[in-house]
């Protein structure tokens, strides 16, 4: 594989190699914290920052992890900075932290955070890394804010909290669709956005692992 | 890649030093950030004690809040087992709910009485007052009790009479976005300031009825509109409000207010 350029790791895990879109890693958290678009932003934000970090630490002692206990240094590396973004959002961001609850704590689990340290961070230098870290986040954000729009919008009306829609219980016209507020909505639309990315850019599309073989007709038993 | 770096003596160095320097930076973030937090969370619960109270709208800020709070309100501790108000704890520090975990200020509430599925009811409790020319003109009051998922937690404020309803709210739910979470839809919780919370005898008269409240019916002020699709979060609030009312919560302490006797 050529060695891999800033402009590529950046960008290209936006629509080319989107974590959630084509390799489906995090996707528990994107249909979590996607049923407004506030909470989405702000997710989005604390993965970018924390996997463009842990990726960065990383790389800087790659060559000092035995690799006997590499999967727990980089656990130990992530978990720390997850804690330190959960700190910081209870002091400078209260409310949406409340919101967010749980979900903070569990990027750690998060297997594009994992993902990225161990397949990439692993292996280059520290600038790279980091750019790696924040493309990823990108993709992840650009996953999560399409989500967070739709959901919102479709769902209550809004954006951001302001009425965009007036939806009948306040007096307007706009029949919200209840189903978009809970998490499994997000499935249908993430289903949605990999078909429409794999018609997009076919090379995308995985060979299938079955065939369906024609139907049997009964005389032939 | 060298063979010294796989060594037990090197693999225990690194491990040491990966935990050493992200325990100091994690421990670094936490005490510096703490004060900040606490105040933060102090300052959301004022400013949901004076929303319900109706002295605030939502988006006055920080300083704002402290304001108006420091001012008009003045927290009391409250007795709940002798229903009179109490010195025993600081009402400005003291925390309702982290006493209710702690045994020696709470008691297990047993099954039949415990309708609001809180398990554990602490002694004391604090009540918000707001008072005017020495005479209390409205009175907020912690409550809590199970929905459909979640624990809800909120305030109800009594006017002076000490049944009408001034406000109702809660500040922290779970509860089913769009269905059981329409708690929080200020159009539902406009409907509550006026209705009456006890009947002519004193006992707490509330319900959440199906399909609209008839106002030339004579039962209209205990009545409230349920919210549609949350049955089970309605009947969450309304057990809620008939326990803190009743005579394990608030009850005896509200009509001992009301004899002048607290």
């Amino acid at each position: 594989m050529a060695k891999p350029t800033a402009r590529d790791v950046l960008f290209s895990p936006v629509f080319e190699n989107n974590p959630i879109g084509v390799q489906i890693l995090g996707i528990c958290s994107a249909l979590a914290v996607t049923s407004n678009l506030r909470t989405a932003l702000v997710m989005s934000v604390a993965l970018t920052l924390v996997t463009a970090f842990s990726n960065l630490s990383i790389s800087a002692i790659r060559n000092q992890i035995p690799s006997s206990i590499r999967m727990i240094v980089q656990m130990v590396i992530i978990a720390s900075l997850v804690i330190v973004v959960d700190q910081v959002l209870k002091a400078f961001a209260y409310s949406v932290s409340k919101q967010l609850s749980v979900f903070v704590g569990l990027i750690i689990t998060n297997c594009i955070v994992m993902g990225r340290a161990e397949a990439f961070a692993m292996q280059n230098p520290p600038r790279l890394s980091f750019l790696d870290g924040i493309g990823n986040g990108l993709g992840y954000s650009a996953m999560l804010i399409t989500l967070g729009v739709v959901r919102e919008l479709l769902g209550a009306g809004k954006l951001m909290g302001n009425t965009i829609l007036p939806t009948v219980n306040e007096g307007g016209w706009y029949i919200p669709n209840g189903l978009l507020l809970l998490p499994p909505s997000a499935f249908f639309l993430i289903g949605l956005a990999i078909w429409g990315l794999r018609t997009w850019k076919v090379n995308q599309r995985e060979a299938p692992t079955f065939r369906i073989t024609a139907h049997v007709r009964a005389e032939s038993y | 890649m060298s063979e010294k770096k796989e060594t037990v003596g090197r693999t225990l160095l690194v491990a040491l030093a990966v935990c050493l320097v992200c325990s100091v930076f994690v421990a670094g973030a936490a005490v510096s950030l703490k004060s900040l937090q606490q105040e933060n969370a102090l300052l959301d619960k004022q400013r949901s004690i004076l929303r319900i109270a109706g002295m605030l709208d939502e988006n006055a800020n920080g300083a704002e809040v402290r304001r108006v709070f420091q001012q008009a309100i003045t927290p009391r501790l409250v007795d709940l087992e002798t229903g009179r108000f109490s010195d025993a704890q600081n009402p400005r520090s003291f925390d309702p709910l982290k006493a209710a975990q702690d045994p020696a200020l709470s008691k297990i509430l047993p099954p039949a009485e415990d309708i609001a599925s809180i398990h554990r009811l602490e002694r004391y409790s604090v009540a918000y007052l707001v008072e005017q020319d020495g005479e209390v003109k409205t009175l907020v009051l912690p409550i809590r009790g199970y929905g459909l998922w979640s624990t809800l937690y909120g305030f109800i404020a009594l006017k002076s009479d000490l049944k009408t309803v001034s406000g109702f709210g809660f500040y922290q739910q779970a509860e089913t976005p769009g269905l059981g979470g329409e708690v929080d839809n200020p159009r539902w919780l406009a409907q509550w300031p006026g209705k009456e919370v006890y009947d002519d005898s004193g006992r707490v008269d509330v319900v959440m009825i199906k399909g609209g409240v008839n106002p030339s019916s004579p039962q209209a002020v205990h009545q409230v509109d349920a919210i549609a699709g949350a049955t089970l979060t309605s009947r969450g609030v309304e057990h809620l409000l008939h326990f803190w009312l009743g005579p394990d919560g608030f009850g005896p302490f509200l009509q001992n207010l009301k004899k002048g006797d607290a």
